[in-house]
C-alpha cells in the first residue's frame, strides 16, 4: 500500500519558484520588517506586518503585535519575552518548518515534530561585569523529538537539511553586518 | 590539438609536490594504456602522471601542436575562427578540453586579510618548506584542503582549518579501495541526464581522500588526531579579525549521514549482486568527533597565523572564448558536452555525462558520444 505523505507543505510551489527565481533573481530579494515602540522600562512593543518581495509591496494578512520586556528578576515588568529569547522563537520555528518541508519532498509523514531549543547565555556580559565574557548566546542546543514514518536516519537526515537551508540557523550562526543609524 | 604548453602541462606546473591521484593505479587507464606495473593498488605521483599523459601522447599520435595558447575564439558563418600564439587557426567545429580547474577561487573576503599573513593558493603552494613560519590556516576542507592540512601539521607548523560543506569517504571500505566500489556498484556509471539533482552533482566537492601508500584514511578525525584544529566555514574578515560559522555540527552530520547513506548502497549493491562473500564484513565509521569547543574567530594582525592556504576551489576560465555560451556564473551552457553554439563540443567537466566524466578513465565513454554527435554533425552539412 502506497499512500503520499501529505504535511500540508506545498512543496511543488517552493520548487516552481525555485526554478523562476534562478533566472530572474532581483525578484528573490525581500525585506523583512518590524516596527517598534518603546512603552517605558525595558518594555518594547512591536509590530510586523508589511514586506517587501518579488519586486513589489506585500503585507501578511494580519498584522502581528509582541511584547518585549525583561522578567521580574532583572527587576523589570515581565510584560513579554526577553528580546533574546526571541531568537530561539526564530530559531524553532524556522526549523521545523524546514523539517516539515524537507520531509515533504522527501514523501515523508511527520506525525509530530517538537522541539526543545535552549541557549546558554553568561548575563556577566550585558552586565559589563565582565569583559570577556560576550554579550550574545555562548552556544544555542536544539533538541528536537519527531514521530514519522521513516528510520532514525532519514530523520537526522531531515533535521540536518533543515539546518542547512534554514534563514535563522544560518543569521545566528553566521556572522551579519549590522547598520544601526539614528534618522 | 592545440596545447598552451607541454603535454601534461598543469600536472607539470599547477601541482604541489606531495600531491598523489586518489584513483588506484589500475582505474587510471587511458584508452590502449593499462596500468602493468608493479603496483596496481597504488596512486601515481604528479611525475608518474605526468609520463602516463606524455606516453598516450606518444602511443596515440595525437597530433598535438605545443606551445600554443590560445587566445580567442569566434564563431564565423561555416565554423570557428581560432586565434593562438602561432597564428590563426579556422576550422568547422571546436572541441574545448581545458578543464574545470584554470583558475583557484578565493573569497572576495580576502581583500581584508592583513598584508602581514603571507597567502596561498594550490597554484602556487609547493611544499611546507616554503612556507613562513609559525601557524597556517588552511581554507576547506575538500581532498586539496585535508591533504595540504595534514602535510602542513606534520611539518610542525601549528594548523587550523576551516571546514564547510564537505563529503566524507573511508580510504578503505570492507577491503577494498572506496573507488573500487564507486567503479563496480556502478555509481560512477550514473548518467548526467537521470540525475534528481544535476547542478548540485556538478558542484559536489571532491572528496576527503589522499592517495598514499598506507592507504590510509584522512578523514576529519584523522585531522584531529593530528592536532589539526577544526573551525567553521570562513564567513568574513571584519576588523581583521576572521569569522567562522557555528555551524560546524551540521556539515559533520550532513557529511557523516552522506557517507553512511553511500556505504549503505554499496552494502545493497554487494547482496544484490551475489558477490556479498568475496568481502569483509560490513563496517561503519565512527562519527565526525565535535571539538569540546571550536573558535568563531580568529585574529589575523597577533602573528598567530602567518600563512593562509586556499583550498576553495578552482574555476574555469573562458576569458579566450569569445562565443556567447558562458553563463552568468562562469560556467559553460551545455548537454552532455554539446555547447549551445553549433559545432561546439565541451570534454573533461564534472560530470559532463556521468559522474566518472573527470576521471582520467572516465572520459573515454563521454569522449566516444560527443565525438560521435560532431561526426554526425559535420556528415549533416556535407
Amino acid at each position: 500500500m502506497t499512500t503520499v505523505a501529505d504535511n500540508g507543505v506545498n512543496v511543488q510551489a517552493l520548487l516552481d519558484a525555485r526554478d523562476a527565481l534562478k533566472s530572474a533573481p532581483e525578484a528573490a530579494q525581500f525585506t523583512w520588517r518590524a516596527s517598534s515602540k518603546w512603552q517605558g522600562g525595558v518594555h518594547t512593543n512591536i509590530t510586523v506586518q508589511d514586506f517587501f518581495g518579488l519586486g513589489q509591496e506585500q503585507s501578511h494578512l494580519e498584522e502581528a503585535t509582541f511584547e518585549a520586556d525583561h522578567p521580574e528578576v532583572f527587576a523589570a515588568t515581565d510584560k513579554g519575552i526577553t528580546p533574546i529569547e526571541y531568537l530561539l522563537v526564530g530559531l524553532a520555528s524556522c526549523l521545523s518548518a524546514g523539517v516539515a518541508s524537507v520531509a515533504q519532498n522527501r514523501g515523508i509523514q511527520l506525525r509530530s515534530v517538537e522541539a526543545i531549543v535552549e541557549g546558554h547565555h553568561d548575563i556577566r556580559g550585558i552586565l559589563g561585569a565582565d569583559s570577556d565574557v560576550r554579550n550574545g548566546f555562548n552556544d544555542v542546543k536544539v533538541t528536537f523529538n519527531i514521530d514519522a514514518d521513516a528510520s532514525k536516519e532519514d530523520i537526522e537526515a531531515l533535521v540536518a537539511q533543515s539546518q542547512k537551508r534554514s534563514a535563522v540557523f544560518d543569521a545566528l550562526s553566521n556572522p551579519t553586518n549590522i547598520t544601526v543609524e539614528v534618522a | 590539438m592545440l596545447e598552451r604548453g607541454e603535454v601534461a602541462n598543469s600536472w607539470r606546473r599547477e601541482r604541489w609536490d606531495s600531491l598523489r591521484l586518489l584513483t588506484p593505479n589500475w582505474l587510471s587507464r587511458l584508452p590502449g594504456l593499462r596500468y602493468e606495473g608493479p603496483d596496481p593498488d597504488g596512486y601515481m605521483t604528479v611525475g608518474e602522471v605526468t609520463e602516463l599523459i606524455e606516453r598516450f601522447a606518444a602511443a596515440s599520435s595525437a597530433p598535438v601542436r605545443s606551445g600554443t595558447n590560445v587566445t580567442s575564439v569566434r564563431h564565423t558563418d561555416d565554423g570557428y575562427r581560432v586565434a593562438t600564439s602561432g597564428g590563426e587557426i579556422r576550422c568547422r567545429t571546436v572541441v574545448i578540453a581545458s578543464g574545470a580547474c584554470n583558475r583557484p577561487v578565493v573569497p572576495q573576503f580576502a581583500d581584508g586579510v592583513p598584508a602581514t599573513v603571507e597567502q596561498f593558493t594550490p597554484f602556487d603552494y609547493r611544499d611546507p618548506a616554503k612556507l613562513p613560519d609559525g601557524g597556517v590556516l588552511v581554507v576547506g576542507a575538500s581532498a586539496t584542503g585535508v591533504q595540504l592540512a595534514a602535510e602542513i601539521k606534520r611539518s610542525g607548523r601549528p594548523v587550523t582549518l576551516s571546514v564547510g560543506e564537505h563529503v566524507r569517504l573511508p580510504r578503505r571500505y570492507r577491503g577494498r579501495d572506496v573507488l573500487w566500489w564507486m567503479d563496480a556498484s556502478g555509481v560512477w556509471d550514473q548518467r548526467y541526464d537521470e540525475l534528481d539533482d544535476l547542478t548540485r552533482a556538478r558542484r559536489l566537492p571532491s572528496p576527503q581522500l589522499v592517495g598514499t601508500p598506507e592507504r590510509s584514511t584522512l578523514d576529519l578525525n584523522a585531522l584531529t588526531a593530528l592536532g589539526v584544529e577544526l573551525v567553521g566555514r570562513w564567513a568574513m574578515v571584519r576588523d581583521g579579525r576572521a569569522l567562522f560559522s557555528g555551524g560546524l555540527r551540521n556539515v559533520f552530520s550532513l557529511a557523516d549521514l552522506k557517507m553512511n547513506r553511500l556505504l549503505d548502497s554499496f552494502d545493497e549493491w554487494a547482496l544484490t549482486s551475489g558477490r556479498d562473500a568475496e568481502f569483509d564484513s560490513p563496517e561503519r565509521f565512527a562519527p565526525t568527533l565535535v571539538p569540546a569547543s571550536t573558535s568563531l574567530q580568529l585574529d589575523l594582525g597577533s602573528g598567530e597565523i602567518a600563512a593562509i592556504v586556499w583550498a576553495t576551489g578552482f574555476r574555469p576560465d573562458y576569458g579566450w572564448l569569445d562565443v556567447p555560451v558562458v553563463d552568468a556564473k562562469g560556467q559553460l551552457r551545455h548537454d552532455g558536452g554539446v555547447v549551445d553554439s553549433p559545432g561546439l563540443y565541451v570534454l573533461g567537466l564534472p560530470v559532463l555525462r556521468r559522474r566518472k566524466s573527470t576521471f582520467i578513465y572516465g572520459i573515454e565513454d563521454d569522449a566516444r558520444e560527443v565525438i560521435d554527435h560532431l561526426a554526425r554533425y559535420l556528415a549533416a552539412r556535407g
